[in-house]
């Protein structure tokens, strides 16, 4: 049985997304779209530069389930070569600093504590027969106790309809033996989908290439089983910290203390009925 | 590249992941920067200086691939005495006529050779009263017919071996290039000479006989007054280490849109006919025989043109075509002039132009000085326009700019514009030919909804309905269309015709049905052809645009994957990837080699030679055609079967690439007094006035780029809500530096000035955008992309606004990339204070009233 529940499951699958290959070109924001039929931004007034690098999508949410975020960064030259970065310009003509662009496209991580569906009243949300988290928009309610509950911000209530949407791993296409639409889209394969034990492994030996090749700031965000959120279905191969993505650094379950702080309330309740009866009975002393 | 071709920059990541070093030169730190492993800005329009160090550098050190350059290039061949090189002449060339701003080119020749090359006759070389009504004639040069060979000399040159002639190519190169030193590249680019070694040093030792260097290029190279120089500069560089016609080696050109190599082949400009084969001239090719004397080479495959030619004629007018009757040779159009899309827009407003078609073209937001292509489209009796969308050249007259600020007002406009919806690429069969040659079959998946149909289906109707209201005529001049072979099977609702048996005309046929072959053409009337170098796309009735056998299922080099042309070859000159004895340069780079066992050249690829024709093949005296060229002389195409270092003939500006500055540049030129490209096409009037060099009131430099997220003026992309709100709208990009000395705020919006108007821009201030250090001084950088007008969702000024028109003098290209502005914070006026805001800046510049 898996972690996750499934007695007979499938393997599990997911996405590695390897953001040192990526090149923001943005094509798995509108493959996504167009397969899933997603909105666009709609009304003039969404229609407007963010200033956020070539990012005009913003974050992740109801209308974006796929958002590719671009990072500048000012780095000294020095550490520009050893990170085997670009530099850019004549540094000696001018000052010593140089740039580089980060770029990632991030998405529902799938988590395997999911505390969305943990918080779904309706059964709206589900854990399906692949190990990823679906929303059922026929189910959903749009009571929006999901949105809170997600340590990365991702699932959003879509304001004219009232339902919540996120990435559902295009669980209408992996059934049928396709890959999702953005990882499909992909023309670099920063985008992977596949057995998440297998693309656990591929991640690995990457990130060793790429420390071998002197690009020592690689490291894996998402992967650990042991984290908070017990690993992401869909994680990550970053060359800065995650909060330079504007990923949290230690994402954990929402709900994870949740048993505990019911057995604590019932703990309590308990307590407080046995002062009740107590007194009660010392009363009728 | 990662801009502008995602899907093919897979390729470079897939390099990179294997080992490859990838250097991304570019003015702007882009997408491609950011996934390089090193990245050079330097300032726009100094590339030639850049190469020109490159080539110093290799020459300087001995860093050349002796063995090939002395068996394959030009690098031996005498030059005559009377040649004086830009280093003797401050700037300019022997033979420079500055009445005229052309050259004379006898003085480029080899020494020996005819002194009054033919290559000069036919193109460059127009005597004064042998142009037609005041038009530059001898501005129809035909670069582009050099698509598929080189220009024509009619002697072979006397060669030195040693390279140690003081009048050899080999020296004269050195001495040319010798001032283009680190130093001065760092004085003209703003590269810093650590970096410049570092570029140097890294091809240098990535070429050779083991290895191969690719560079890859796009309109940023070509978009210039010398663009066609600087892609000679790099083919010089190349051929020097030895990375042509060798595997990962190669100059690479990725193309502005899907087919735009197909758009050459089967040509849509007005100087050539399919396969490159020149457009004769009213006045020089009475005749067949005429025309293809004065253009073909006796010697190499281009002696074989009349084959070529015969079977076009017979493809386009069959039976009425006889050996009587010269093929119908006079049916062809003859050109008068210069016929490019921007002499158009002026005879447009002079009135000469009354017509235009614009069939997926957006001149209105894509040419440079869109105001003066409003303007021309104003003043045409009528307009077709067949697009995806209504874009803005469909709607100039409505609310294109000048009808806000008066200059146009729709109620006066006489133009009668008829728009046609267009079937996109995925509603219509048809085939797709990409920079690497290869012809790729696409199938209808769905209907084009409404009214919209292929370009297929509107020209064939177009031309049927043609040919039936002139059918009864006996005007002789109506006999071209009448006489047109014009019979294509259609089918479906829309009477859409069969895009295969158009393929299948292209190919050719003889008495035996489809030709497999372009060798198998003949000048006899026996054959009929499209297009030349596409013969073999159909051969045995089979459409191999359309193979598909998966790389898994094939070798590497992968030939049953489309078709590529000529003869499905993947490497074009592959005769070089071996030695002079036919020995592979390496095993590592071993492609085509020859087997004397079994007598013929051996390759995974279709070798680019004759098949049996042995290493040690010594030419007869007077042999034509392909016997003429020896069994080591690898660039079949050429008349002297060897890559040209140096350009005997065939360009307009000089046979040599030289740094020259941008028309509109912030910098005087350190090398020679000649300041800019001295053969390059103005034009000048009212509407497009050139800002003067060095200019402090317009002292920034700009150039002019795409998005991923948009396709080039907006009609296939500004419509679509999927991409539209990924770059909502227009904007330029400035460097904190320029951003704190001209008061812009991240955010907020700028004004951008040049002598042709004003246009404002959201401003993104980007540490990606550096200053760079030239000339002594600090020059600033405006990087503007281009994609916007004011029809559809996304929405803004057009950049290409900015721009004025000036052009490289062999292929009629603007000079999009490297130009100068002026930009200060806040939005634009409007109405009439804009072009009085543009006057205000050209009384200050002191060129208001000036026709230049």
């Amino acid at each position: 049985m898996s972690e996750s529940g499934y007695a007979d499951a499938q393997p599990r699958m997911g996405f590695f997304t390897d953001t040192s290959v990526c090149i923001g070109c943005k094509a798995c924001e509108v493959a996504c779209k167009e397969w899933n039929l997603v909105p666009a931004a709609g009304d003039a007034s969404d229609m407007d530069l963010l200033g956020l690098s070539y990012d005009n999508t913003g974050d992740l949410g109801a209308n974006s389930w796929r958002h590719v975020a671009f990072v500048e960064q000012q780095v000294p030259a020095s550490r520009v070569d050893n990170l085997g970065m670009p530099a850019i310009g004549a540094p000696e003509q001018e000052d010593e600093a140089g740039v580089r662009w980060l770029m990632s496209s991030d998405v529902c991580k799938h988590c395997t504590h999911a505390a969305c569906l943990d918080v779904c009243p309706t059964g709206a949300l589900f854990r399906t027969e692949f190990d990823t988290v679906v929303v059922q928009p026929d189910i959903c309610n749009g009571c929006g106790y999901c949105v809170p509950a997600c340590p990365y911000g991702v699932i959003e209530k879509r304001e004219e309809d009232g339902r919540a949407f996120k990435c559902t791993l295009c669980y209408d296409r992996i059934g049928d033996g396709l890959e999702p639409a953005c990882a499909q889209a992909c023309p670099t394969d920063s985008i992977q989908y596949g057995e998440l034990d297998e693309l656990r492994e591929r991640a690995e030996l990457r990130k060793q290439a790429l420390h071998d090749d002197g690009v020592t700031e690689a490291r894996l965000y998402g992967d650990d089983p042991d984290d908070g959120v017990g690993g992401d279905g869909a994680f990550f191969l970053l060359l800065d910290e995650p909060e330079a993505y504007g990923l949290p650094p230690d994402p954990v379950v929402t709900t994870r203390d949740l048993p505990a702080m019911w057995r604590r309330a019932g703990a309590a309740a308990l307590g407080v009925a046995a002062a009740v009866v107590a007194s009660f009975a010392g009363a009728r002393r | 590249m990662a801009e502008c071709h995602p899907v093919g920059f897979q390729w470079v990541m897939e390099a990179k992941n294997r080992g490859a070093k990838i250097i991304h030169v570019d003015p702007r730190f882009t997408r491609t920067s950011a996934l390089a492993h090193e990245h050079v800005a330097l300032r726009a329009g100094s590339d030639i200086a850049f190469l020109g160090g490159l080539i110093n550098y290799v020459l300087g050190n001995g860093k050349e691939f002796r063995d090939y350059v002395v068996a394959y290039t030009n690098a031996g061949a005498i030059l005559r005495e009377d040649y004086a090189d830009a280093e003797d002449l401050d700037g300019l060339f022997s033979g420079f006529d500055p009445q005229t701003g052309r050259y004379d080119v006898t003085t480029w020749a080899y020494e020996g050779a005819d002194p009054a090359p033919a290559a000069g006759e036919r193109e460059l070389w127009v005597h004064p009263d042998e142009e037609h009504g005041g038009e530059h004639h001898g501005r129809s040069a035909r670069a582009e017919s050099y698509g598929s060979g080189g220009a024509t000399v009619h002697a072979k040159p006397i060669i030195d071996e040693t390279l140690e002639h003081p009048r050899c190519v080999f020296q004269v190169l050195k001495r040319h290039y010798a001032r283009y030193t680190p130093e001065a590249v760092a004085d003209i680019c703003g590269v810093s000479t650590r970096q410049f070694l570092d570029v140097a040093e890294a091809i240098t030792a990535n070429s050779g006989r083991r290895r191969t260097t690719a560079w890859v290029y796009s309109v940023g190279w070509t978009h210039h007054t010398v663009g066609v120089q600087y892609i000679r500069a790099a083919s010089i560089l190349q051929l020097l280490l030895g990375n042509i016609g060798r595997p990962g080696g190669g100059i690479l050109a990725l193309r502005g849109h899907a087919s735009i190599q197909g758009s050459t082949d089967i040509p849509t400009l007005f100087n050539i006919l399919p396969g490159y084969i020149p457009m004769p001239h009213a006045h020089q090719h009475l005749d067949l025989d005429m025309h293809v004397g004065l253009d073909a080479g006796a010697t190499g495959f281009w002696g074989n043109m009349r084959s070529y030619t015969v079977s076009l004629l017979k493809a386009w007018w069959g039976e009425h075509a006889t050996e009587d009757n010269d093929f119908r040779f006079d049916h062809l159009p003859r050109l008068t002039g210069d016929h490019g899309t921007y002499q158009t827009v002026y005879n447009q407003l002079s009135g000469k132009c009354k017509g235009y078609f614009l069939v997926g073209e957006n001149p209105a937001v894509g040419s440079a000085n869109g105001k003066l292509q409003r303007l021309g489209m104003a003043n045409l009796d009528w307009l077709v326009v067949r697009d995806l969308q209504l874009i803005e050249s469909a709607t100039f007259w409505r609310d294109g700019p000048e009808i806000d600020t008066g200059e146009l007002a729709t109620e006066e406009i006489g133009t009668e514009v008829f728009f046609l919806p267009a079937a996109s690429h995925v509603e219509k069969d048809g085939s797709f030919t990409n920079t690497q040659r290869l012809l790729q079959w696409h199938h209808k998946a769905i209907e084009p909804p409404g009214d919209s149909r292929s370009d297929l289906w509107f020209y064939y109707h177009l031309g049927r309905i043609i040919k039936q209201r002139l059918r009864d005529s006996t005007d002789p001049r109506d006999r071209p269309v009448r006489e047109l072979t014009w019979s294509y099977p259609a089918h479906g609702p829309t009477d859409e015709p069969d895009a295969e048996s158009v393929l299948a005309e292209i190919n050719g046929s003889g008495p035996d049905g489809p030709l497999s072959a372009y060798t198998e053409l003949t000048d006899d009337g026996s054959t009929s052809c499209g297009c030349w170098i596409y013969c073999g796309v159909y051969a045995g009735g089979q459409n191999h645009a359309a193979d598909r056998v998966p790389g898994s299922e094939q070798d590497w080099v992968a030939a049953r994957w489309a078709w590529a042309w000529p003869a499905n070859r993947r490497i074009l000159y592959n005769r070089a990837s071996a030695d002079p004895d036919g020995r592979p340069w390496s095993e590592r780079k071993r492609y085509v080699w020859w087997d004397a066992e079994k007598a013929k050249w051996v390759s995974p690829d279709v070798p680019d030679f004759e098949a049996t024709k042995p290493p040690d093949y010594v030419p007869p005296e007077n042999a034509q055609a392909e016997d003429a060229l020896a069994g080591n002389d690898p660039f079949i195409m050429q008349t002297d079967g060897k890559a040209w270092l140096f350009a005997p003939a065939g360009l307009t500006d000089g046979p040599l690439p030289t740094h020259y500055e941008p028309h509109e540049s912030p910098v005087d030129n350190p090398l020679y007094a000649q300041q800019a490209s001295p053969a390059r096409q103005l034009f000048g009037g009212e509407h497009n006035r050139y800002n003067p060099v060095g200019s402090e009131v317009y002292p920034y430099a700009f150039t002019t780029y795409r998005l991923t997220e948009h396709h080039t003026a907006g009609g296939m992309s500004r419509a679509l809500p999927y991409l539209s709100e990924l770059q909502p709208e227009f904007f330029c990009e400035v460097s904190p530096a320029l951003a704190e000395e001209t008061g812009l705020e991240h955010g907020g919006w700028a004004t951008i000035i040049s002598a042709r108007t004003a246009i404002e821009a959201r401003v993104l201030v980007t540490e990606r955008m550096k200053p760079l250090r030239v000339r002594g001084r600090t020059i600033h950088q405006v990087g503007l992309p281009y994609h916007w007008g004011p029809n559809g969702l996304s929405t803004g000024d057009s950049a290409n606004d900015l721009l004025s028109v000036v052009l490289d003098p062999n292929v009629h290209i603007q000079e999009a990339k490297a130009a100068t502005c002026d930009i200060r914070p806040g939005r634009r006026p409007r109405g009439g204070a804009l072009p009085e805001l543009v006057r205000e800046y050209q009384r200050r510049a002191g060129i208001e009233g000036s026709e230049t």
